[in-house]
């Protein structure tokens, strides 16, 4: 610039008075995530997931109350009996309410799932962020270590934590986790590193932003689809899970129940023709399943940027 | 546009669809084929397919250990005495047996003409170096135990002597010796009265002594097994299935009608019950619980309730607080509901339990167990009272809560359910189910670390003693931390007996101390509940082994 | 490149042999022992089994042995077994199980493909719908309850093909479906989300300006960079699948290599857990290293050698 030019704030005033609005916001700045609940609530299918979630918990909390029956209480004269008025989801071998055990169980496997997802969210965010982001011999390195991990039985990790920490509710949470985190952490490692070389990112690189924010404004926005995708299928899997581990003795203590469980002690009673034991467990979380995957596919689209309107 | 998209892709499916199916019938043609044969010649022969569940970890007689193993080897074994299909004690590969007045010296003279399935002559050095070879340490046998009733058998096999000629004097010190072709001398640490039962199980079968020492490995294909028994084994697929063809130069060969028995290796019980359905096998055993119960209340004519020699009971750990006391075991061992157990949970057709041997024993008039009767009641009236004495004994004024160990099992599971009900209703006791993996559950028994736990037990062999003998103090199974000098005296001191009458009366009197003391609470005899073909006739179930088939037949 | 290959051969030989290191001292750290069972063994038997099998020997001295072993390839023998070793466990049971699991890998990927790709494409239309409740039921039953089902009505009800064993191709169709059941449900599911991700971007607009077909620009740019994440999940999906699945074979009789990875470590089987971990590793390390150099094939501006920036 020429420095014999003169300037002087006069020269900078507006025309116009009107042109004094020109920069103002005239409506409220929606934040991303406003918008993004704004764009789900519009979203029906979405909405019927989150009611259906919402019933699950509600009834994970009140349904054992509801018919007067407990979750232990044996009575051989009744066992086995097909969904009635008195049992509505019929009784078990040992003559138990399966109306009660179920809601006992939703409480175990919403909780177990919901904990396994979380944890392997934040773990393999977290890990598969920073080793893709940096690259080069961190990535090497991190990686290895996960297929270390991997690699390691796992059924030999499970026994040595029973064995030292001894059987419970977290025990059982911190063997899910252990290994669980991993694939999600590959997941976002990989899409990471292909992200990271678009135009965008390395624009953001050239005006100095750091590396968490890289990954916190670009990177991980714009890979959650796989990444809700990997969320919403952790959960049965940590519900199928809890029922392999209690074969470990490390799940829940008998005759508490869990869908898990209760899925797999109904294998047999199957083969009998008491189908409805396999069915109601089955079918539960199935619903939750459908419940998580359409409020999954709404956030998706939700948290789309490209998809706003 | 959509549709070629669609069509491409479409292609794409065909082709990986053919080329999978492709490489599947490639992969496996030969045994496609061979399949085939096998059925279209399957009309004639008689075939029996039998489920042994999992690939056998030995088939040398002298190496096997458990029933996978046993049950093949049983077919195309025999040793000097075998079990008749009434069970009892007959003639095998002897004829003839001498015993001595002291009842230690057994001397056998052998079948004449009996031949191997490769030609060899049987002779009795079979049996003897059969049975050194399974007490030589550096065989490591698991059940080398088996023949410690052999005089200096547990001096040779629990030996750590590495210099060989000192191993050899060792050997040659058991008390087993051919004394000539025909002839085999058999000297005993100690009178044993089932002795000849024993002779009738695996751990005492010969093995073709030229071939041993030729290749010592001889077992391990079936292209070099050698037996002597009424069926030859021809065809092992790992892990797959086992194929075991008439001995046409068996003695008893008139006898076989089977030409073939193939064993399947499905571990699966639901599986293997389908397969029964469809027609895949002719026996499915073990069941699945649920299909039992059904089995049984209907009534199904193919539902077979096989006899048992085992007894499922609960360990109290006599070392802890208040399960020393013995009013309190009493106490919990009167209120378990056995009929309730064995009715409405584990229904197979079991025994309620009132006292730990199980029956099907003799006696020596009778059979043992029927003569012990009931040593004590289902009775939860008085069990309130005698909990309250006994926790007035020791001071506490209610039961702690405490813990039921047990292995995972659906079937443990639902019996530790009932009983917690039954401890809950009557006694108003809270108990917690701990459910571990087999192993932690030993490891766990062995040092005590546990306060009831579930345990079970098969008898080795067809007498009260391979039960009784398991409390004595000294006992690595004792596992409750039960002493009681008086028990110890009755248990030695029939051990040594060899009047029939009073080593019974020793026995008896063992088993009413055990149950007075209740150092564990017996819940039911087992059973082996089976479903078996309407058309295969004639197999039998001896009290302690798997169904046999030697003598059966298939009748279409 | 091949430097690169050459440096990965190096951390592989690294990662196997931590995870052997590691595996070693874990499995001998958890309680139990291989020839405890229910009932008595007398102290001779049980010393002459360690002496016979070299567990009386210090743990050090048994690790240098074993690695030793190894390196002629060597895994041991089974302590379950007199018959067969654990390189015959291997030699057996992996061909069979590399055959399955290759089976419903390619029905896992033929229709995950198709299932996620038609999905997307009618994104919030009837086959969405239809494509994601065969997803959840995929998901939500798992595999155990699906052969099941399978056995009871295809094999013992309509008598359309065998109950179990491993004999001829019509043996492998229900085991094939009931292990593809799963990674056919997270491909599709994967594959759509990230379709749609790609379907968004600029490049796919300008595409279609241009006046692309629909099908070149599906084909040629939103398959080619949608797939990532279902080829980064494909690595473990893939080691799992060859491996064998201990359900599945146990389930149908078939002589795989599945059970080892379970049945070593409750038998307390000390070859075969160490056996299995390798080979498992090995595996598992070879397709990560497929997948990673797939990444350059796929999208040539991810590098992974250098650093990232």
């Amino acid at each position: 610039m020429d420095p014999k030019i003169k300037l002087s704030p006069e020269l900078f005033q507006p025309y116009y008075d009107n042109d004094k609005d020109a920069e103002k916001i005239s409506r409220p700045s929606i934040s991303y995530w406003v918008d993004a609940w704004r764009r789900l609530k519009q979203n029906k299918l979405a909405m019927i997931g989150l009611v259906i979630i919402a019933i699950l918990l509600i009834l994970a909390i009140i349904g054992p109350y509801l018919n007067g029956f407990t979750y232990y209480e044996q009575d051989f004269s009744k066992k086995n009996l097909p969904p009635n008025m008195e049992h509505w989801f019929g009784t078990d071998s040992a003559g138990r309410d399966l109306f009660t055990r179920a809601w006992y169980g939703a409480r175990i496997s919403l909780f177990i799932g919901i904990m396994a997802a979380t944890f392997d969210f934040i773990m393999g965010i977290i890990y598969g962020g920073f080793s893709g982001l940096k690259g080069g011999r961190i990535d090497t390195f991190m990686m290895r270590v996960a297929e270390i991990l991997y690699s390691v039985p796992y059924l030999l990790m499970v026994i040595l934590l029973m064995v030292v920490f001894g059987a419970g509710l977290w025990t059982m949470i911190l063997a899910m986790t252990i290994t669980g985190w991993i694939p999600m952490a590959r997941l976002v490692r990989g899409q990471v590193l292909q992200l990271k070389e678009q135009e965008y990112v390395q624009a953001a690189h050239t005006m100095g932003a750091g590396s968490w924010w890289i990954l916190k404004k670009h990177l991980i926005p714009n890979t959650m689809g796989p990444i809700l995708v990997n969320i919403t299928l952790t959960v049965p899997t940590a519900i199928f899970a809890e029922a392999t581990l209690s074969f470990l003795g490390l799940g829940i203590p008998a005759p508490m129940a869990s869908w898990g469980t209760m899925t797999s002690d109904a294998l047999a009673a199957f083969l009998i023709g008491n189908v409805y034991q396999l069915f109601i467990p089955a079918f539960l979380i199935s619903l939750t399943m459908f419940g998580f995957n359409v409020l999954g596919d709404g956030l998706r689209d939700a948290l789309d940027p490209r998809l706003r309107k | 546009m959509k549709k070629r998209l669609l069509a491409s892709l479409l292609g794409a499916v065909m082709l990986l669809s053919v080329g999978m199916t492709g490489c599947g019938q490639k992969a496996t043609e030969n045994t496609g084929t061979a399949q085939q044969t096998a059925e279209q010649t399957a009309a004639t022969p008689k075939i029996l397919r039998l489920n042994n569940q999992s690939e056998p970890g030995s088939l040398h007689p002298g190496k096997a250990q458990g029933t996978h193993d046993s049950w093949l080897i049983e077919h195309v074994m025999e040793g000097l005495t075998k079990k008749s299909p009434e069970g009892k004690v007959v003639e095998g590969m002897a004829t003839a047996w001498t015993v001595s007045e002291d009842g230690t010296v057994y001397t056998f003279t052998l079948r004449d003409g009996v031949k191997w399935s490769n030609g060899d002559p049987m002779v009795a050095k079979d049996f003897e170096i059969a049975w050194k070879y399974l007490l030589n340490p550096k065989t490591a046998s698991e059940y080398a135990y088996q023949c410690y009733y052999l005089a200096n058998g547990e001096a040779f096999n629990a030996s750590t002597e590495t210099d060989d000629a000192k191993l050899k004097e060792l050997e040659d010190a058991v008390g087993v010796k051919a004394l000539d072709e025909k002839t085999l001398e058999v000297r005993l640490e100690a009178p044993t009265p089932y002795f000849l039962e024993l002779l009738s199980f695996y751990t005492y079968y010969p093995v073709n002594h030229k071939v041993q020492e030729a290749n010592p490995d001889w077992a391990n294909d079936a292209s070099t097994y050698v037996s002597n028994g009424p069926f030859i084994f021809t065809e092992w697929k790992h892990k797959e299935s086992m194929k075991i063809v008439k001995n046409e130069e068996y003695y008893d060969k008139d006898k076989v009608k089977l030409n073939e028995i193939h064993f399947a290796m499905i571990e699966d019980e639901n599986t293997a019950w389908q397969m029964y359905r469809n027609d895949e096998l002719d026996m499915a055993y073990p069941l699945p619980q649920d299909v039992t119960a059904q089995l049984s209340a209907q009534k199904d004519p193919e539902f077979v309730i096989g006899a048992e020699l085992a007894t499922y009971f609960y360990r109290f750990n006599t070392t802890k607080k208040p399960f020393n006391n013995v009013n309190v075991r009493r106490a919990l061992s009167m209120t378990i509901d056995r009929k309730t157990i064995v009715e409405s949970v584990a229904q197979g057709g079991q025994t309620p339990a009132y006292t730990l041997t199980p029956y099907g024993i003799a006696d020596v008039s009778g059979d043992f167990t029927q003569n012990t009767g009931e040593l004590f009641k289902y009775d939860p009236t008085e069990a309130q009272k005698l909990l309250a004495q006994g926790l007035q004994e020791e001071g506490m004024d209610k039961m702690p809560n405490f813990v039921i160990l047990y292995n995972t099992s659906e079937g443990h599971k639902k019996i530790a359910e009932a009983i917690q009900e039954m401890w809950r209703k009557d006694l108003g006791i809270q108990v917690t189910l701990e459910n571990v993996e087999f192993q932690i559950k030993l490891d766990r028994e062995d040092k005590l670390d546990f306060e009831v736990a579930r345990s079970g037990w098969v008898g080795d062999y067809v007498d009260p003693m391979t039960f009784l003998d398991m409390f004595e103090s000294t006992s690595q199974q004792n596992d409750t931390g039960w002493v009681n000098a008086e028990y110890d005296a009755l248990i030695r001191a029939a051990k040594a007996n060899l009047d029939l009458a009073s080593r019974s009366q020793q026995l008896h009197d063992a088993e009413k101390i055990l149950m007075s003391e209740m150092p564990i609470a017996p819940i039911y005899f087992y059973t082996a509940p089976y479903t078996l073909k309407p058309y295969v006739k004639d197999s039998y179930k001896p009290i302690n082994r798997y169904t046999q088939f030697q003598y059966a037949d298939i009748v279409k | 490149m091949l430097k690169y290959i050459g440096k990965r051969l190096v951390l592989a030989i690294l990662t196997l042999w931590v995870v052997i290191t590691v595996t070693f001292f874990l499995m001998h750290a958890i309680p139990g022992n291989p020839f405890a069972k229910e009932g008595t063994m007398p102290q001779g038997v049980y010393e002459n089994l360690q002496r016979y099998y070299n567990l009386d020997k210090p743990l050090h001295v048994q690790y240098v042995m074993y690695l030793k072993a190894l390196m002629r390839l060597d895994f041991g023998p089974s302590l379950k077994s007199s018959v067969i070793t654990v390189n015959d466990y291997i030699k057996n049971g992996f061909p069979v199980s590399l055959h399955l699991g290759l089976q419903a890998l390619a029905i896992a990927l033929t229709f995950g493909l198709i299932l996620g790709v038609i999905a997307a494409l009618n994104h919030n239309k009837w086959p969405d719908y239809v494509s994601m409740i065969v997803a959840i039921v995929g998901i939500s039953v798992p595999s155990f309850i699906l052969a099941t089902v399978l056995i009871n009505f295809v094999a013992v009800e309509w008598k359309l093909l065998p109950v179990a064993t491993w004999k001829t191709w019509k043996h492998t169709v229900l085991p094939s479906i009931s292990l593809a059941m799963m990674p056919t449900a997270y491909i599709a599911r994967l594959m759509r989300s990230s379709m749609l991700e790609v379907l968004g971007q600029d490049y796919i607009k300008t595409a279609k300006a241009k006046g692309l077909s629909q099908s070149v620009i599906v084909i040629k740019h939103a398959i080619r960079n949608a797939i990532l994440p279902v080829v980064t999940v494909m690595g473990i999906v893939t080691a799992n699948l060859v491996t064998g699945s201990f359900v599945i074979e146990r389930i149908f009789g078939i002589p795989g290599m599945g059970e080892m990875f379970v049945k070593g470590i409750f038998n307390r089987d000390y070859p075969v857990i160490l056996g299995s971990a390798v080979f498992y590793s090995g595996i598992l390390i070879f397709l990560i290293f497929i997948v990673d150099i797939s990444y350059s094939f796929i999208d040539p501006r991810i590098k992974l050698t250098g650093g990232g920036k």
